[in-house]
């Protein structure tokens, strides 16, 4: 999703000046996040947080007597809501604790994505010279890298392991990261509070620390909140394809992997995890979108 | 122009050769790949007869160097699943399967995104264009792989209309190509429309209007050619993400490709074979970006001196 996009202008401007009913009418779903927000609490917050208290069951625990049963609608229980696996656990309780690892591996992956680029980027457009060479030769090293390529290698040398998901997550991030708040530091640096640091006998570090790092965060934090998306769609395509996240662990691209062989027969195994994957990207790009057209249009890409 | 032409095409270089030591590192330096090639009873001598075989008990740059020297001819060894063939033979052989997919799945992206993409700009804020806007965005959320089993539990099992798994035929390729083209669709849709909405707010395209010029020759014609330039670019892209989304694509749908061929060898701890593909998607993957960096910086040329 994150394209490489060279510079494209935002169409944010013919948008404000077309401002009349008919986008008040259309666009009220992007001016007013409350739709993705209540979904997103719904299926990825509240199940990742509280998943104790409130799935059904234990997600390990296998229940061999009630074995592929259909959901409650299809069929089956209200004892096994969505239904059961091939193990005879509950959907619907893999799936809430599904949430907590799509959860956990986005936020710690996209952290250390947006912590390295960011130093980077802070580093490279501040001082330049050579440091600004080679970072952004790496950055373009690491862009021209697919992410899929590294996972397979990954998964070749150590076997499926959150270390290998989250490495793969960071490594496709920190280049974008590193290549926006480059830019932004290049222009900051011109600025006269900048100079006045300088004057004032201030030394590089505290510069970038003090003075520049806090005119980048709201952008950082931007982005890494547009990203969200992108990153569980990946671990999910990883651990579906059993490079990502290693059995028996509820993640969503392993429930999905889990039913695929069923799926004539049992639906429901491979259906339900889907839908919370969708259900979450869609919500966190709708609020992406929002937030960035709100806070940051510049930002603005396909 | 030239100068930029070099020092793109010294990057690709660079990045290549980082990546055949990131090939390299991770496989020779996590536990003995002898490990996989013995037998479980194998004694410490036969493990050494092995080692010394493989050239395994020479210093790593050594290694390195033979590897990487290997790799420019495009020997990667012999596979160690599929006995008596080698790695990148294999790699090849799989590859029309690929290619045939990953075409028919750009050429349903563009069919479908460009004229989407141009209605959605023209008739801007009307229902068509939320409804393009809407299904950009599922396109977009939506995870491939399990779109490809919906579509299957759909249109194979539930309708019958079409085989579930395979290559063959049409019929066949239907399914695994909308699975790979979603994704593109989605994003060259939302591509196309924010040129053209650019595009169609800029001058020459009044004075046509103002000449008398048909409107759909304005559409279609002038503003169409000159929105055109930032998705033609991202067909570089567009050839990396088909490649990587084959990997998915082909397990769900059994298509003997490349892609599948990766995860086969990944599961059967094939390394020479795992190399192989990993440089082979590289060098592609490289080659795509170089050409669409060339074509943009042809077009355009602020990029030239960025």
């Amino acid at each position: 999703m994150a394209t490489r996009e060279a510079g494209l202008p935002p169409a944010a401007p013919a948008a404000a000046a077309d401002a009349g009913a008919s986008t008040r009418r259309r666009g009220w779903l992007r001016r007013y996040p409350v739709l993705p927000m209540v979904v997103l609490m719904a299926v990825l917050f509240v199940p990742a947080l509280f998943s104790d208290w409130l799935a059904p069951h234990d997600p390990y625990q296998s229940y061999l007597r009630n074995r592929l049963q259909p959901p409650v609608f299809w069929g089956g229980t209200w004892e096994f809501v969505l239904g059961t696996d091939r193990l005879g656990r509950c959907v619907l309780s893999r799936i809430m604790y599904g949430a907590r690892y799509a959860l956990a591996i986005s936020l710690v992956g996209i952290v250390l994505g947006a912590v390295i680029g960011t130093a980077l980027g802070l580093i490279a457009g501040y001082l330049r010279g050579w440091t600004d060479i080679v970072a952004m030769r790496l950055v373009d090293i690491s862009l021209a890298l697919p992410s899929v390529l590294l996972a397979l290698a990954l998964a070749a040398a150590w076997g499926p392991s959150f270390q290998a998901v989250i490495i793969v997550v960071a490594f496709v991030l920190w280049a974008y990261f590193a290549r926006q708040v480059r830019a932004e530091v290049l222009s900051l640096r011109e600025r006269d509070f900048v100079a006045r640091a300088r004057v004032a006998g201030a030394s590089n570090g505290r510069i970038i620390w003090r003075h520049i790092f806090p005119n980048v965060v709201n952008t950082v934090v931007v982005m890494a909140t547009l990203q969200i998306g992108v990153v569980i769609l990946l671990e999910a395509s990883l651990s579906f394809l059993g490079i990502g996240v290693p059995r028996p662990t509820p993640a969503w691209g392993l429930l999905v992997a889990d039913g695929r062989q069923l799926v004539v027969s049992a639906w429901w195994i491979s259906m339900f995890p889907g839908v919370a994957i969708l259900l979450t990207v869609l919500s966190v790009n709708l609020l992406g979108d929002w937030l960035r057209d709100r806070l940051d249009p510049k930002l603005r890409q396909v | 122009m030239q100068r930029f032409l070099v020092v793109r095409f010294l990057q690709a270089v660079i990045s290549l050769w980082a990546i055949t030591l990131i090939v390299f590192a991770l496989t020779h330096l996590t536990g003995s790949p002898v490990d996989a090639l013995l037998p479980d009873d194998a004694t410490p001598d036969q493990a050494e007869r092995l080692i010394r075989h493989w050239g395994l008990d020479r210093p790593l740059h050594e290694q390195y160097l033979t590897f990487l020297g290997n790799a420019l001819q495009g020997d990667f060894g012999e596979s160690l699943k599929w006995r008596g063939r080698t790695a990148m033979g294999v790699v090849l052989e799989r590859l029309p399967a690929t290619i045939q997919l990953g075409t028919v799945a750009v050429l349903l992206s563009v069919v479908i995104a460009i004229p989407l993409g141009v209605v959605a700009a023209v008739n801007r804020d009307t229902t068509i264009d939320s409804t393009a806007n809407v299904v950009a965005l599922l396109g977009q959320s939506l995870p491939q792989f399990w779109l490809g089993i919906v579509m299957i539990w759909v249109f194979a099992v539930l309708l019958g209309w079409l085989p579930t798994s395979g290559r063959g035929g049409i019929e066949h390729m239907v399914l695994p190509a909308i699975a790979m083209a979603s994704f593109q669709i989605a994003a060259l849709t939302r591509l196309t429309r924010s040129a053209m909405l650019e595009v169609l707010d800029s001058e020459y395209i009044k004075l046509a209007r103002l000449k008398g010029v048909p409107e759909w020759l304005v559409i279609w014609k002038h503003a169409l050619r000159n929105a055109a330039i930032a998705p033609l670019t991202y067909f570089g892209i567009l050839a990396g993400a088909i490649l990587t989304g084959s990997v998915v694509i082909e397990t769900v749908f059994a298509w003997p490709g490349t892609g599948l061929l990766a995860i086969d060898a990944i599961r059967g701890r094939d390394y020479p074979v795992v190399q192989a593909v990993v440089i082979f998607f590289a060098v592609v993957f490289l080659l795509a970006n170089y050409l669409v960096d060339a074509l943009y910086a042809y077009v355009d040329p602020r990029i030239r001196f960025a």
